[in-house]
């Protein structure tokens, strides 16, 4: 039987693993390839790793923490692939073929492109050709304004064309060769409201492709929701999953109790 | 001789994934296409990703194909992995029709069904047909991790060692004498991914 899976989301910013809300506040968490090694510890179905650092060297500063110190994305996923026992996809700075051969290179099994994608959907096609669909995944974020769904770009550039709605944005991710759409509503973003139902539901019942659902998880309750009401494939989610020890093993083992098709809660 | 794993590198992009989970079981391994390495090596594996035109392109273009199938002629233990399995069939018809490597003949590789989202990405169990070397010790229904759209099909029963369901029942492992495909990701299937790779380097 195919399992849905439970996916922690890794938010990297220069060289430490963060927390995010509403896209705009980061609380630095720790070190950001310990905590793949914890997640792998804990048998997670998969990983979602996205760097959204600004300036593309890191350092920490710290020598105090007996972490290592890393330079650079690459070097960062050189290590991050070592430890990492399950699928892992990297997202964060994607705008060209060879930004995705360099990722697939350095371990990443996945790419999630976001803004790229926007700009130029072709891009999504040129990239399901040369690496195939499957590890091809569109991450998109959005807002909710009273009722209505708009596309939305962190940092400075703000709102993408709201003229043109984000289901039909989505189809045509599906349509130029997408793999898996993550599908991250920014509004819930870090305030643990529970996940967009209404619209997971619609979107995952119109679109063929898998539906990685994200933003608003406050429970594991939240995730049986969203796995129950709606066709999503995946239910990912940050913070969550960074403050609690053995939290994947934790979720799965509720959902798992709840009679929903995941896989059963292991440790590694 | 000690074992050597040989790691077939024709860009497909988990070549580094498999090693590193070759070099955390602590399997020997290296990452060549060096007609010598091959020779030397106690066991070839060829991984994969991606579709499976575009990888037999490169799989031309990059590999010592003569050399590597004469070593499997030779008895020595072969492993594809994903589309690394897919192209030992005659044919693939994923966004064209395209010759493969024709090492198990009158196969076909083709798409999952419709009515199931594709592609078929996450765990899925694997239903044991045969006692197989490759699955020594693994449970049946055990979970690994799939990412594909397309599989082997038209392949002789005898062949199958476990199937997987998603929308159609197909092979998950083929065995025929020395050469074994997995359509799953051993190396990103944790503790079951790590006993088919053992079990797999155990192999003679």
């Amino acid at each position: 039987m195919k399992k849905k899976r439970v996916i922690p989301i890794l938010l990297h910013k220069e060289g430490w693993l963060v927390q995010s809300k509403n896209f705009n506040e980061y609380k630095k968490l720790g070190n950001a390839q310990m905590a793949v090694q914890r997640l792998s510890d804990w048998d997670s179905d998969e990983l979602i790793y996205l760097d959204i650092s600004v300036n593309p060297m890191f350092t920490t500063n710290r020598s105090d923490t007996a972490a290592p110190e890393y330079l650079n994305l690459m070097e960062l996923l050189n290590r991050v692939s070592k430890v990492a026992r399950m699928p892992v996809t990297i997202g964060g700075g994607i705008s060209s073929l060879q930004d995705i051969e360099n990722r697939l290179r350095a371990g990443a099994d996945k790419v999630s492109i976001n803004r790229a994608a926007f700009k130029d959907p072709i891009l999504v096609q040129k990239a399901a050709r040369e690496f195939g669909s499957q590890c091809i995944v569109v991450s998109v974020d959005y807002l909710e304004v009273d009722g209505l769904r708009f596309p939305y770009a962190s940092g400075e550039s703000g709102l993408f064309d709201s003229s043109v709605c984000l289901t039909d944005w989505l189809l045509k991710f599906q349509e130029v060769g997408a793999g898996e759409i993550l599908l991250n509503s920014a509004t819930r973003d870090g305030n643990k409201c529970g996940y967009d139902i209404e619209y997971l539901d619609e979107i995952s019942s119109l679109l063929t492709i898998p539906i990685i659902a994200s933003g608003g998880a406050g429970s594991w309750e939240h995730m049986a929701e969203v796995l129950s009401k709606t066709a999503v494939d995946a239910v990912a989610a940050a913070n969550i999953f960074h403050f609690q020890d053995q939290s994947v093993y934790l979720a799965r083992k509720h959902l798992f109790s709840k009679g929903l098709p995941v896989r059963p809660p292991s440790i590694g | 001789m000690n074992n050597q794993v040989c790691i077939l590198d024709y860009g497909s992009g988990n070549v580094t994934s498999v090693k590193n989970a070759l070099d955390r079981l602590e399997i020997p391994n290296i990452v060549s296409n060096d007609p010598l390495a091959i020779e030397r090596a106690t066991h070839l594996i060829l991984p994969g990703v991606g579709a499976f035109s575009s990888s037999m392109d490169k799989i031309e273009a990059l590999l010592p194909i003569e050399k590597i199938r004469n070593q499997i002629l030779k008895g020595k233990p072969f492993l594809g992995i994903c589309v690394g399995m897919q192209v030992l069939a005659e044919y693939g018809h994923e966004f064209q029709l395209r010759k493969g490597l024709n090492i198990i003949s009158s196969t076909n590789v083709t798409e999952l069904p419709k009515s199931v989202s594709l592609p078929h990405v996450g765990w899925n169990s694997i239903k044991i047909l045969q006692n197989h070397g490759i699955v020594r010790g693994l449970k049946d229904e055990a979970d690994f991790y799939f990412v594909h759209s397309y599989h082997v099909s038209d392949i002789d029963q005898n062949f199958v060692v476990a199937t997987c369901d998603y929308g159609v029942e197909f092979p998950g492992i083929i065995a025929k004498d020395n050469i074994i495909g997995v359509q799953f990701h051993p190396e990103k299937s944790q503790s079951n991914g790590d006993l088919i790779l053992r079990n797999y380097a155990g192999l003679h």
